[in-house]
Order: structure tokens, then sequence, then C-alpha cells
């Protein structure tokens, strides 16, 4: 080969040259086919498909010379009869014009997915579950409707049969009515006839008054199913009504306690980093080594002491009680009237409206049924955030023909500088959006319909400004 | 041929036992009707019997204490399949009244660094111990090893070759001609699937996929499901030979279509993604099987068989046409249409079958730690 190389190089050159060019035309390494073409037959050469043929079906079909592995949608090579249908050998990659999700495909997948989960869930989730009793306190005030759509959204997205018995302070208004009706679930709205105080401690007591009242229609109405306190302002995890499925008279779940921060001292806060990692304080039963009820968690108040909120509109902490009624699950034939029932249950008639805790229903309360793996899974969470009891909002939040004066209100809730806002605790993009929000709001009140849309742009443009100064930063 | 039938029945068996937690959990399944079913149910112990030849270690424990991988990955078939014959009652050690004979060689256990098999030497180890127990007991004489049977679990069965050209070129190892094969190659008129061969699923570990099992109400969130190459980079440059072109197809019609988890990742949780799936693909690569059968099985994904002509294990018993969903080579771009219009009572019902137990027990090995002697007084076998 060196030999014939140094005698002509240019011939050896030239075909070197040549193969190249062959092998860019038929996308297709030439050598192999030549050699395949010079060496002896193998004894499947009717298997595979002949060299010569190979290269007689690609120059009828005068290949588009892609990618080799791509788009060419080389003939599928004739099935012989001898050994195997299935030819081994070189096969053509078969791609289809369009290689996208097809929408109606998308759909129909879709939709077995949802007909695989549901027979999944008839089989393994919870066998012949009861019926969702939801109680729940309310009156109307500015964080009403942020409260009750959450609670509303929640149930609604609960697969089981519910009825959700809302007793409202101060009577029946149309403003909550409105807002439940929202919800297509079936409601049972009851008024209660005192008004919400003002005070925390009026208003825990008021509402347990009320859910005592819950309690009696479910008596009278002889509804049968599982018993829940959803507080409007709390947030429910879908598995809590999983779990609860399993309680069998009186039951507890563990409640996360979010008792609002917004204001605590840097001296709280350093004193509890130097002991041990803040933990969210929890709310519930306590179950020793056997998984059996040893005793209850309850709130730590001593890091509150002296600075907890007594008015609603105070900006203090919020603290919860000792056990929170949510935190509780009741089967709701321990409150009819007949039945069996154990003898355990007091009779909620005989109550009347003072009672401390939820354990107070039951003579003893070793009985109550811890559940979420005892109370080691957190299913919901207790939050409490008012607005000033002055603070007015438009009925049903739609702003009818505006009025030409209103009445600006004698004490505005948000001052005319930004609240000091920590940096670690909220992304910096927010931080222009508050004071956005707060100087357009004050003149949405004043504001005329027709401009309304003008201050929408304005604002919108504000807002992008900001993000963009932001981005500076 | 009732020899043939026994023997089915008894690697039925032996791939059995012990998948207790199917057994607690909850058995809305399906019986497996017919003849199926029948086998699968069956207990061959008291009407079988098996010989195995005690040959010498170099053929089998100081192979694998060389490389004790070979317990554990896909061609593991061979040494599970020793212990099962070790410890089970169908074994006799009276060679005069037994009705089939084992030679226990670990043919498939020289791994390379990487952890693939080289299957250059095996048929030297496997001529010198036909000669071996040609020369010390006179059954394999008496008919030509008629009623000897070899575990082969390598790609393409006992050819002894991971290349199908080449494979097909040597044939099966002439010695082994008329010995039975239980292999777990399987492919329709083609040379390497012997007459009386007997497929049999590949070995896929069972502690570490029980081990992986995750709750049963988790929904099923994934419609296709599949990880692996879908070409052979070092082989196959140019692609088309991998796969006869179909893996390379399902990626490219299918790579942008979000209810197609495909990818060649190798994650950490493939065994509980397996469980999320409803689909699972089986595509053949070099050989048309793969543990991926077996694994969609266990985890409950119906297993989309994309390889044309391919026999599955026990092919004759389970009805795999019930059970799996069957795709031609050809129609690999049409795969969404396919999987989207089965109706899905037919999903539903293939997922019942699959949960069947007997089917699991069926696709497994049992794992005997020691090998102790079991009394058929029960059905439970205390040796897995």
């Amino acid at each position: 080969m060196e030999l014939l190389n140094r005698r002509r190089p240019f011939f050896w050159l030239v075909l070197h040259g040549l193969s190249c060019l062959i092998s860019l035309l038929l996308g297709f390494r030439f050598s192999r086919l030549v050699f395949l073409l010079l060496s002896t037959s193998s004894t499947y050469t009717s298997p595979f498909h002949s060299p010569t043929e190979l290269a007689k079906t690609l120059d009828i079909r005068s290949v588009i010379p892609a990618d080799p592995v791509g788009n060419v949608p080389l003939p599928f090579p004739n099935k012989t009869a001898t050994n195997s249908r299935v030819v081994v050998g070189r096969h053509g990659i078969r791609i289809r014009p369009w290689p996208h999700p097809n929408p109606v495909e998308v759909m129909k997948a879709h939709r077995i997915i949802e007909r695989v989960q549901t027979e999944q869930r008839l089989q393994f989730g919870v066998k012949d579950p009861r019926k969702i009793i939801v109680v729940t306190p309310t009156y109307v005030r500015t964080f009403q409707s942020l409260h009750l759509t959450g609670v509303m959204h929640s149930l609604m997205l609960v697969p089981y049969d519910l009825v959700w018995i809302v007793v409202e302070a101060g009577g029946v208004s149309n403003e909550t009515a409105s807002l439940i009706a929202k919800s297509g679930l079936r409601t049972i709205h009851v008024g209660f006839n005192q008004r919400m105080p003002n005070s925390w401690d009026g208003r825990h007591k008021l509402e347990t008054k009320m859910r005592l009242r819950g309690l009696r229609i479910v008596r009278e109405k002889k509804l049968d199913g599982i018993v829940i306190f959803a507080d409007d302002s709390n947030m429910h995890s879908m598995e809590l009504f999983d779990e609860i499925q399993n309680v069998k008279w009186f039951g507890a779940v563990s409640v996360g306690i979010l008792a609002s921060s917004a204001n605590i001292d840097e001296t709280v806060v350093e004193k509890r980093g130097e002991e041990e990692n803040p933990r969210m304080p929890v709310q519930g039963p306590a179950c020793n080594v056997s998984n059996m009820l040893a005793g209850w968690h309850t709130f730590n108040t001593l890091p509150f002491a002296g600075k907890t909120a007594v008015y609603i509109d105070d900006r203090a902490t919020v603290l919860p009680r000792k056990l929170e009624w949510s935190g509780f699950i009741l089967n709701s034939s321990l409150l009819w009237k007949d039945g069996d029932k154990p003898e355990w249950m007091k009779d909620i008639d005989t109550l009347d409206g003072d009672i401390e805790s939820p354990l107070d229903l039951v003579k003893d309360p070793s009985v109550v049924e811890p559940l979420g793996s005892c109370g080691r899974r957190v299913l919901l969470w207790w939050l409490r955030v008012e607005a000033r009891a002055d603070s007015k909002f438009p009925p049903r939040w739609i702003i009818d023909p505006p009025l030409e004066i209103t009445v600006p209100s004698k004490r505005t809730p948000w001052p005319d500088t930004p609240p000091e806002l920590p940096s670690h605790e909220k992304p910096v993009i927010r931080i222009q959006e508050p004071i956005i929000k707060h100087t357009t709001k004050t003149r949405t009140s004043r504001s005329k319909r027709r401009s309304k849309r003008k201050h929408d742009e304005t604002r919108t443009d504000r807002g992008t400004t900001g993000f963009d100064k932001t981005l500076q930063n | 041929m009732r020899k043939c039938l026994w023997l089915w029945g008894l690697l039925f068996f032996a791939l059995g036992f012990a998948w207790s937690i199917t057994a607690e959990r909850n058995p809305c399944t399906e019986r497996i009707s017919g003849s199926a079913g029948d086998v699968l149910e069956d207990d061959p112990v008291g009407r079988l019997k098996v010989y195995v030849y005690e040959l010498p270690s170099k053929y089998n424990k100081k192979i694998l204490q060389k490389d004790p991988r070979c317990l554990s990955h896909m061609f593991a078939a061979e040494i599970f399949m020793h212990r099962f014959l070790l410890s089970s009652p169908v074994q006799t050690l009276n060679p005069e009244g037994a009705d089939w004979f084992y030679t226990p060689i670990y043919a498939t256990c020289d791994l390379t660094p990487t952890g693939l098999p080289l299957p250059f030497k095996s048929p030297r180890m496997v001529r010198s111990a036909i000669q071996l127990i040609s020369s010390s007991w006179p059954y394999w004489n008496r008919t030509e090893g008629a009623d000897h049977f070899f575990v082969v679990p390598h790609d393409f069965g006992a050819y002894f070759h991971y290349q199908e050209e080449k494979a097909i070129e040597r044939g099966i190892l002439p010695i082994l001609r008329r010995a039975t094969l239980v292999q777990t190659f399987g492919q329709r008129n083609h040379v390497c699937l012997n007459e009386g061969s007997i497929t049999i699923p590949p070995y896929a570990p069972p502690q570490k996929m029980r081990a992986r099992q995750i709750p049963p109400d988790t929904p099923r969130s994934i419609f296709v499901y599949f990880r692996g190459l879908f070409c052979d980079v070092n082989n196959d440059p140019e692609g088309g030979y991998y796969a006869r072109g179909a893996r390379a197809a399902v990626w490219e019609n299918f790579k942008s279509n979000p209810l197609f988890d495909i990818s060649t990742e190798h994650p950490t949780t493939y065994y509980e993604d397996m469980q999320r799936a409803i689909f699972c693909l089986c595509p053949l690569g070099w050989a048309p099987w793969s543990p991926r059968l077996v694994e969609a099985i266990v985890f409950g994904c119906i297993p989309v068989i994309i390889a044309d002509d391919t026999v599955l294990p026990f092919a004759d018993a389970i009805p795999w046409e019930e059970i799996g969903v069957f795709v031609a080579e050809e129609d690999v771009p049409k795969l969404d249409k396919i999987l989207t219009s089965i109706p899905s009572h037919v999903i539903l019902r293939k997922q019942r079958l699959l949960a069947n137990p007997s089917m699991k027990r069926a696709m497994l090995f049992p794992q005997p730690t020691l090998p102790r002697r079991c009394f058929p007084s029960n059905i439970e076998w205390p040796c897995s």
C-alpha cells in the first residue's frame, strides 16, 4: 500500500475523494458497502438485504442526504420467508410527518388517567366514606371574604359528601349568603343573635357558643356523618378529610399554630434563636411509645406574655386558646338525643355555652382518638388575621355607581410611609408593590369609575417600573 | 411431550414463591382463566423428579465466588434455578428414577469490569461439563441429552454471542442440540429458539423491588414510562441496527410529547416511577427480551411490547395478549393513537390481571437463603 502510495499518490487521493463524495450522497458508509460486496457471502444473505439490492433501492429512491439517523424513511426490507419473518440488519427509523403531540390523543389519555385514578381511589382509598359535616362560625367583616373563600374552596375540593353549617354572628346577612352560595355545596346558614365583640377573648367565647349552635342543628336534623370545625381563617389540607374518615367516635388531629409574629420584638427573636431552632408550635394529641394517647401538646404562651393582642385590631400577636376546636372531630351520632352512643359523651343540651375547651364535651378525656399517625402529621393550620374593626369595604366587594363625595375614614389604616419590612422575609420584588397598592387604594375610594381603568393602567405601569427598579438593584 | 408439560409446571412453580406483599394488599384481582390459570396454580410436587448433577465447583461455586455481581444481574436465572432445585422437594437423589436431569453451569458469569458478560469461554465450559457428565454417568449417552435441561439466560440463548448475526452464524452449540434449553430469548421462527425450548423471564431482584414499593393509593399519573437507551452509540453509530430502529423511532416521534416520560437517564426512583405509570414500554434492544417486562408485571404497569414475533416467557400458559399490549415495530409512530384508543374498561381489566399475585409469583425467582430441604406439607414454601 505504501509502495503504491509512493508511486501514484494522486490516484489514491482522487479515489479517497470520490468515496467521500459518494458516501455523502448515499448517507451511508460506502466502505462498508464495498467490503460487503468483496467479502464472501455469509450463510444468511437471504434474510439480509443484500448490499447490491440496498444500493439499488437507494439509487431508485434518490435518497435525500439528510442525517442518516433521522428523517429518511427507508423502505422496509423485503420480508423473506426462509427462517425469520423479521429481518436482521439495518432498518429505517420511522418518523411520522409531524412528530408532535396530537391534542385529541392527549385529551383521551388524560381521560384514561382520570379513570384509572378513580378506580385506584375506589380500591385503595377509604372504604364507605361517610358524609362530612362542617361547622363554621363567621361574621361580616373586611377579611371575611378572604377567609371564607379559602375555606369554601377547600371544601369544594373534598371528594366526599359534605354539608356545610355556617353560623353567623349578628344574624343572617346577604353578604355571607352570597359568598357561600357560590360554592355549590349543600349549606345550612343560620344566624346567631349576638354581635361579635371586639375583643379576642369575647370572640373566642362567642365562637364557642356558635359552634354549639351548629352542633344543635346536627342533633335536630339528625345529620349522619363526621363533624369537623372549620374556622373561617384556618387552612385545611386535603389529607385532613381523608384522615378524619378513620374516626370512630371522638378524634383529635394536630393543628399547626401560625401565631402571627409580625410584631415580635427583636429581642424575642434573638432569644429564641439562641435556645434552639424555633419550631412551629403544634397543638394536638401526644402519644406515648405504644401509640396510645398520653397527653396534649398545647401552645406555649410564655414568650408572648404581655404582648398579646386584646382587641381584634391590635397589631400584636393573636394567641390561640389552649386547645383549638378545629383540631377535634366528632362522630355525629354522639350528638343525637337517642341512639347508641358511648356513655362518656355529655349531652350538648345540658351544656350552656361556657365551655373552656372541646374536651369538656366528654367526661373522660382519655377516650379521644389521636388521628394523623398519632398526631405526628399536621393536617391543618390555625391563623388569625383581621383588619381593623372600623375598616370599611364595599358591600359584596362590588363598587357600586360611585358616589360623588365619599367620606374618608377617620383613621386610615395605612400610613403614608411604607411599613418597615425585614428584607429576608419577602422577596425584593414585593417591597415595591405594597407601596403602590397603598397609594392607589386610598385613591380608589375617591376615584370615579371612568378613571378606574386609567388608574389600573397606572398601577400596572408603576408595577412594571417598580419591577425594573428592583432588577437594577 | 407430557414430560415437557411437567417441566413447564416445575419451572412455573420454581419461579413462584414468597411474594407476600401482594397477599397483604387488597385482592381486587382477577384470576387468570383457562389453562393458564390452572398451570399457575398447579403443584408438581410428587409428580416430577429432577436429578441435579454434582459438578465440581469450578463450574459453579468458584465462578460465583470470583464475581458475586452475577447474583444480581439480569442473567442470574441460572444461579437461582440451581439454588431452587437444590432445596426443592422435586429434587431426587436417585438418578434412576429421575424424569429430568439438570446440569448446573454458570456460563454467563464471566463479567467485564462494567458488568456485561463475556460469552466467549462459555461454549468450552459447557462442552467440558457435558463431557464430564457423559463419562461419569450413563444418562447423557442414553438419550443423547434429550431429558437434560440447561439454563442459558444469555442474549441469544445457547448461541453464546451477543450479536445476532454472529449468533445465528454459529448456531446452537451442537452438543446441546437435543437437550432442552431454558432460556430468556424467544422469537418465533428464529433459529435461536429451538422446538422444545422453554422461555423463562429474565432475573429481576425481588428484594430490591419489594423494598421500593409505594403505597397502592398513590395515583398513577404517568401515562407512558420508559428509561433506557434509544441508540447504541458504541456499536451502532449510524442507527438502524440497534433495536431494528424501533427505539430510535420511539424517541424521535415522542420526545416532545408530555404524555411520554421517556429518557436515557438512570434515576434512583426507577421502581417508584414504574408504580406511578399506567403503561411501561418494553421495546426490543439487541435482543427482544429484557427485565423490563418482569419489572412492569411486578409493579402493575401494563407492558407495551414492541418486538415483532417475540415469544414471551411461559407463552403457552400466560395469556400475554390479555395482559399486555403488543405493538408492531412498524406501528411505532402511531403509538400514542394505539394506546389512547384502548377502552378504559380493557385497561382496568389488564390492571386487575396484573394485580393477581400468581402473575407476580410466576415472574419472580425465589430467594432461598440456605439450600435446605423443604417439606411439602404446605403450599407456602418456607425456603423463600
